[in-house]
């Protein structure tokens, strides 16, 4: 049987691809409550991951037309990354499990750089959703104090949007959780 | 083993050895960006099993890297093709896959690359193309040089176009570069040795392909891809929970 084929990383000059306008979700149209996801992605150090390319799909509002449910966006001298997208809702939950709760509104996340040999993953969860307490994947993070690296915070307004915040810590202090997919 | 509708199942975990490490220590770079607590393991859900679609309209076809309005690129004129297939053999049709590499002198079109080796006004270096129906792509371009980088001394990168392919589910993304037969960097490199098996890494490296190549033309390299595949393997359904 045919195996995967292996990754490799994309490395610091990816840029040839980036084309900034795929960080703007909305750019076709789509309807729903526009939002700001940014953040900023650090290293072992704590310093800026400046050539990073970060990635994000949402399997809701469904895919269409006028709704990608992808972007991409690079990371700049300080790090940061950031997307206009539709804020989503919650989606159905781990088929067979327990209950089958729903999942609340997330957006998967994958984040590709020179020294990342293949892409980490991870998910970005919005504070403050009732559904955050029963979702099936929130709570499997253990101990639970690590949820918090992966629970965007609301911080402020850009252009009238709500900005929501997550930084993406690659390494020490404050590690994101990231996730085997 | 036919099973028609497998759009729910999740995808297959990697074979061992097939995928690098995150901490690859030979690679400097990665010594401060690789994770360092255990990564979770979490199910595939309707966010992981699906993925997004590309449209032509939206992406158009680059197909032709070898020259910029009607000028020719510097460089050996090559004609690189293959087959996406799934890890069960199926082909994956209409998937965009995404190409960037250095121009025949070593040097990437991108403002942070300062190698001292002359850039190409007719190569910009970034491809775009989509699979038929059968999974199959071609492309035509020039051979990437090889160019130094940092990581120990006298490191150089091996010939090599970078790839970026996405498949049916967000999870089955996948972002490689290819590699050129008998290229005697390979096994200095410490990108393409940190796959851990030898097997998988040679599936990095095109054939040379005398029926792809054109008289009087441009040499042919054949370089298929394998994506995720579908569905448990029977070792892995006991254990999953």
């Amino acid at each position: 049987m045919p195996i995967a084929t292996a990754s490799q990383t994309i490395g610091p000059y990816w840029h040839l691809i980036e084309h900034p306008e795929m960080a703007d979700l909305t750019r076709f149209g789509a309807d729903g409550e526009r939002i700001v996801f940014t953040g900023r992605v650090t290293d072992g150090d704590g310093l800026p991951v400046s050539d990073a390319c970060v990635e994000i799909w949402q399997a809701q509002p469904e895919a269409s037309e006028a709704f990608p449910g992808y972007g991409r966006a690079g990371t700049d001298v300080q790090g940061m990354f950031r997307f206009v997208t539709i804020k989503p809702g919650p989606v159905p939950g781990v088929r067979g499990a327990a209950g089958n709760a729903p999942q609340a509104p997330h957006l998967s996340i994958a984040i590709f750089a020179r020294g990342l040999v293949k892409a980490l993953h991870t998910r970005a969860w919005f504070g403050g959703e009732r559904l955050n307490e029963s979702d099936p994947v929130l709570g499997l993070i253990e101990p639970p104090a690590r949820r918090a690296t992966v629970i965007a915070r609301q911080d402020g307004q850009q252009a009238g949007m709500p900005v929501w915040r997550l930084n993406l810590r690659l390494q020490g202090d404050g590690e994101t959780l990231f996730m085997e997919v | 083993m036919t099973q028609p509708n497998q759009d729910d199942q999740p995808f297959r975990p990697p074979a061992p050895g097939s995928q690098p490490e995150y901490d690859a220590p030979d690679y400097g770079s990665t010594h401060k960006r690789h994770p360092t607590q255990a990564l979770l393991h979490i199910p595939h859900t309707v966010t992981e099993l699906n993925g997004p679609r590309f449209l032509p309209r939206h992406f158009p076809p680059l197909t032709d890297l070898s020259r910029v309005d009607g000028r020719d690129a510097a460089g050996q004129r090559i004609i690189v093709a293959g087959r996406v297939t799934d890890e069960d053999g199926r082909p994956v049709p209409e998937t965009m896959i995404e190409l960037w590499q250095a121009n025949a002198a070593g040097r990437y079109n991108h403002e942070r690359d300062q190698h001292d080796a002359p850039l190409d006004p007719n190569f910009k270096g970034e491809g775009r193309v989509f699979t038929d129906g059968e999974g199959n792509y071609r492309f035509l371009s020039i051979l990437p040089g090889a160019y130094p980088w940092r990581n120990h001394h006298n490191a150089w990168r091996p010939n090599h176009i970078h790839y970026s392919l996405f498949g049916p589910g967000f999870v089955t993304r996948l972002v490689t570069q290819m590699y050129f037969p008998g290229d005697p960097l390979l096994p200095l490199d410490p990108i393409f040795n940190c796959v851990p098996d030898a097997a998988a890494r040679d599936r990095l490296i095109a054939r040379f392909d005398l029926e792809l190549t054109e008289p009087e033309w441009a040499l042919g390299y054949r370089f298929d891809i394998v994506l995720r595949g579908r569905g448990m393997t029977p070792f892995e359904e006991g254990g999953l929970h």
